[in-house]
């Protein structure tokens, strides 16, 4: 490798100094023997200077505009092989363009997996999402964030409440002409009154498997064989909670206490006087199997998908013990440990959304099962009691049964016997 | 106290506060604007217009002068041309009167109510004006913040005295014969110039290692040349310390040295730019979100309180007349009821120095610093052919673009004149220009212009005049 030095020729005669008018070549570039170097200005005429030799420019011996001394120093160049590493760094203007990431990867990466009830580890659920439109050649987007249309485009596209960056343009560099704006109306997407809030496009499609494919068959089989009737009761909660309340704080080492121990206390009481509910169905033997143990599911939102572990033998369970097991399972059902017969068996199901709860649900039952107790969210309302409105904690107990096998009356029968208990909470802990 | 309610309270009748009125009115909507000085603003009384116009008058002199000195290739002579200073004065007081008349006029046109006062907000639907005859009270469903720009004080050279701001040194007795302007932005270069043109000794004195400093030294390189040539020294890395005891000099040091250098300044313009007024007219109630000294405002000017907008050099840089006015439009449109945001590409920056420059969208560096392929084209008056039949070849036009699919980013040119040639390069740029498409542009022979489209040809390597 050596530098060569061009310096300034004499242009002509008593020319001592010229003006760079332009230049040819940029440091970096590569060059060729003849290749024209700049042009320089003389007060007699404009010159262009070539290159004596071939090789790579590494500096420019001053800017446009600057007056330079006949001999002084024009450009330097590397000459020799000093090629490979710098033609990596050499761009022609007519590069292809770089590969936009976004359309580039079609698949999003794997959504976490989701246990089966027999199989913890249940197969990849498979994201398959369709690309949007491919963006225009050349244009990466966070270089071009802002659509290039004409001013009188762009007024049209905002009066029409149309975001010019859904629409690919046609013109040159991506422009979006008049054209492409008349064609995207056309199309029928003119959207709505809002145009503050762009469109949103695109279809992503699910691959519905593991869990959630087996849930989907379940609740399918459950409302196609199941006559369904839904009961919605409302049940005073104030005398409960101040019990609860009242719990909590004398017991400061034990579980918390939530509301649901006390309605599976109250539900398997209640069973005691209404077996035909604490039974499954098997409806192609045409035969009811009425249980004397108490089996209660609870279906609770996992990570997962809707998940029903059990409390086995809940008759036998008090207050601590029920709210002990019901945090074990719920977090065994969470981290995915839960056994498959803590999974399953159950005889009848408290389905409970928590916090949300809302105020009347239609629970779908567990089939074989014939009865389903659904917990909807607590609140204080007014209540008319005497000859005024008193503020009571109310809750609704939102129920399905199977009609096929219950009756409504004995439905009815049996969600009061709840709310009986529930409602004088001391008759809870009485033994009849 | 007189209760008045309107729909829209423009506070400010500048060239954001003017138009905003202008076009409410058009539009129907009943307004009033508020100016506690004269219409027009700053632009119109103490900035663009009145500056130009002593550009223009020193210019002129200038091109006498040196024709009586023989300089002339096309052989003009002249005897020794005077100029009667007051008479310039004069005749640019003249000018911005017709135009703030012409402001005046176009407001009753649109029925739009001026009111000459001092407003004072109360809250963000209401304000005071203090006047002679009584106060007012003014209710609006819309207040429009309008309010400019001041210049800024040097701590160590208050204003007063010798000391002067871009306001006062418009409006001087006579020529001072030494005159030292601090700052080498646009306005201490401007006047800068056109006081050495009509025959002051000037030193400009810069903090910074060069003179207008936003712009790359290659756009500035024909300014700097021709302050040479009109005798104007200018000191850069150098800054202003205070006036000589006897107030008749200007002290200065420059980086790197201890020494304290003292300059003759019959006149210090200090011009080392301008702050929002956002003081003294009972803003702080409103406690709207700041950004930096500038009210804070979105795509559509709309301020942190709703219902209350800004526009113009008190929401921030650039601080333009043109700027203001598109803000004071749309917010105007706005308020009728029409979807508006401000999605300009560019707005141009012209300095009106010897020789002109203009700056539209990025300049190369700008676009390189955005990781942008860029590629230049860059054509010189030294070879277009109406720069010499004007004598005055110095400058070029230059066009940045994307390399690899041509959309014009930025255009820049200096040069006698090519202020004039601005609204062509925002034209390309709104309109989404590529190269291809000023070079497919006929342009007409003999003009400045060809030199736009011998640029956007050069960067597509193949210019054909060079």
């Amino acid at each position: 490798m050596a530098i060569r030095i061009i310096k300034l020729p004499d242009i002509g005669e008593g020319v001592a100094e010229a003006e760079v008018v332009e230049w040819h070549v940029q440091p970096g570039q590569e060059i060729g023997e003849d290749d024209l170097l700049a042009a320089v200005m003389t007060d007699k005429a404009t010159v262009e200077i070539p290159s004596p030799v071939a090789g790579t420019v590494i500096e420019l011996g001053g800017e446009v505009g600057s007056v330079m001394a006949v001999g002084s120093k024009l450009v330097a160049i590397e000459t020799e092989a000093a090629g490979s590493r710098l033609e990596a760094e050499t761009v022609p203007v007519e590069d292809a363009p770089k590969a936009e990431p976004a359309a580039a990867s079609v698949e999003k990466p794997a959504e976490k997996s989701a246990p089966v009830v027999e199989k913890p580890k249940a197969p990849i659920p498979e994201k398959v999402s369709r690309p949007p439109a491919e963006p225009v050649r050349g244009t990466p987007l966070e270089a071009q964030a802002k659509p290039v249309a004409s001013p009188a485009v762009r007024g049209r596209a905002r009066d029409a409440g149309v975001d010019l960056r859904q629409i690919r343009g046609t013109g040159p560099a991506g422009r979006v002409t008049h054209q492409d704006l008349d064609a995207f109306m056309a199309s029928g997407a003119v959207p709505a009154a809002s145009s503050r809030t762009p469109r949103r496009e695109g279809v992503e499609q699910i691959k519905i498997v593991g869990l959630r494919r087996r849930i989907a068959e379940k609740m399918a089989e459950s409302t196609r064989k199941i006559a369904h009737f839904a009961y919605v009761e409302e049940v005073d909660m104030t005398a409960l909670e101040e019990l609860r309340a009242h719990l909590n704080k004398r017991h400061p080492d034990r579980p918390k206490l939530t509301v649901l121990p006390f309605i599976v206390r109250a539900l398997t009481q209640a069973l005691r006087d209404f077996p035909q509910m604490n039974a499954l169905y098997d409806d192609d033997a045409e035969v009811v199997s009425r249980y004397a143990a108490a089996h209660v599911g609870i279906a609770a939102q996992t990570p997962n998908g809707l998940m029903v572990p059990v409390l086995k033998h809940a008759e036998t369970l008090d207050l601590w013990q029920t709210a002990q097991e019901i945090r074990r399972l719920a977090e065994a059902a969470r981290d995915g440990t839960a056994k498959r017969d803590e999974l399953s068996g159950s005889t009848i199901t408290i389905s409970s959304l928590g916090d949300l709860g809302g105020i009347v649900s239609t629970p779908v039952i567990n089939r074989p099962e014939v009865a389903i107790v659904g917990i909807n969210k607590m609140a204080i309302r007014p209540v008319w009691q005497d000859d005024r409105f008193v503020p009571r904690k109310m809750m609704n107990l939102s129920s399905s049964f199977d009609h096929r096998v219950v009756d409504g009356h004995d439905a009815a029968s049996f969600i009061r016997a709840i709310k009986e208990r529930l409602e004088l909470p001391a008759t809870l802990f009485i033994e009849a | 106290m007189e209760e008045i309610s309107t729909k829209v309270l423009v506070i400010g009748g500048g060239p954001g506060g003017y138009v905003t009125a202008i076009r409410a009115g058009q539009l129907g909507l009943p307004t009033i604007v508020v100016e506690e000085a004269k219409l027009g603003g700053t632009c119109l009384n103490v900035g663009c217009i009145p500056s130009k116009a002593l550009i223009h008058a020193a210019e002129a002199f200038h091109h006498a002068k040196a024709q009586e000195k023989g300089a002339s290739p096309f052989g003009l002579s002249v005897a020794s041309p005077t100029l009667d200073f007051g008479k310039t004065i004069g005749w640019k007081d003249g000018i911005v009167g017709r135009l703030t008349n012409g402001v005046a006029g176009l407001l009753r046109k649109h029925k739009v109510k001026a009111i000459a006062g001092k407003a004072e907000l109360i809250d963000g639907k209401s304000c005071v004006v203090r006047m002679a005859d009584g106060d007012k009270r003014i209710h609006a469903e819309h207040i429009v913040l309008a309010t400019g720009s001041a210049p800024v004080e040097v701590p160590a050279l208050p204003f007063g005295g010798p000391v002067i701001s871009s306001t006062e040194a418009l409006a001087l007795d006579a020529v001072p014969a030494t005159l030292v302007v601090v700052g080498a932005g646009y306005i201490g270069l401007e006047l800068g110039m056109a006081y050495a043109k009509l025959g002051s000794k000037v030193t400009v004195v810069e903090a910074a290692d060069r003179i207008l400093p936003v712009w790359d030294p290659e756009l500035t390189a024909p300014v700097a040349k021709r302050l040479k040539q009109l005798g104007v020294e200018v000191l850069t890395a150098t800054t202003a310390h205070a006036l000589s005891d006897d107030q008749r000099a200007l002290v200065v040091r420059q980086s790197g040295s201890v020494d304290k250098l003292t300059i003759a300044a019959d006149k210090v313009l200090v011009a080392v730019g301008r702050m929002p007024r956002t003081q003294g007219f009972g803003l702080e109630k409103l406690d709207l979100t700041m950004q930096g000294r500038f009210i804070a405002i979105d795509d559509q000017c709309a301020t942190s309180m709703r219902n209350v907008w800004a526009v113009g050099d008190v929401t921030g840089e650039p601080m333009l007349a043109h700027r203001a006015m598109a803000q004071g439009e749309m917010v105007a449109e706005i308020i009728a009821g029409e979807k508006r945001s401000f999605d300009k590409t560019a707005i141009a920056a012209v300095c009106f120095t010897d020789p002109e420059i203009v700056s539209v969208g990025l300049l190369p560096n700008q676009a390189k610093a955005q990781g942008l392929e860029i590629v230049i084209g860059n054509f010189p008056f030294l070879a277009n052919g109406r720069a010499m039949s004007q004598d005055d070849e110095a400058g070029f036009v230059r066009v940045v673009a994307r390399a690899d699919n041509h959309l014009v980013l930025g255009i820049q040119a200096v040069g006698m004149g090519v202020a004039e040639l601005s609204s062509a390069f925002a034209l390309a740029l709104e309109m989404g220009a590529v190269l291809e498409d000023i070079a497919g542009t006929i342009h007409a022979h003999p003009t400045r212009g060809e030199a736009f489209q011998e640029a956007a040809l050069g960067a597509l390597g193949h210019a054909l005049h060079i």
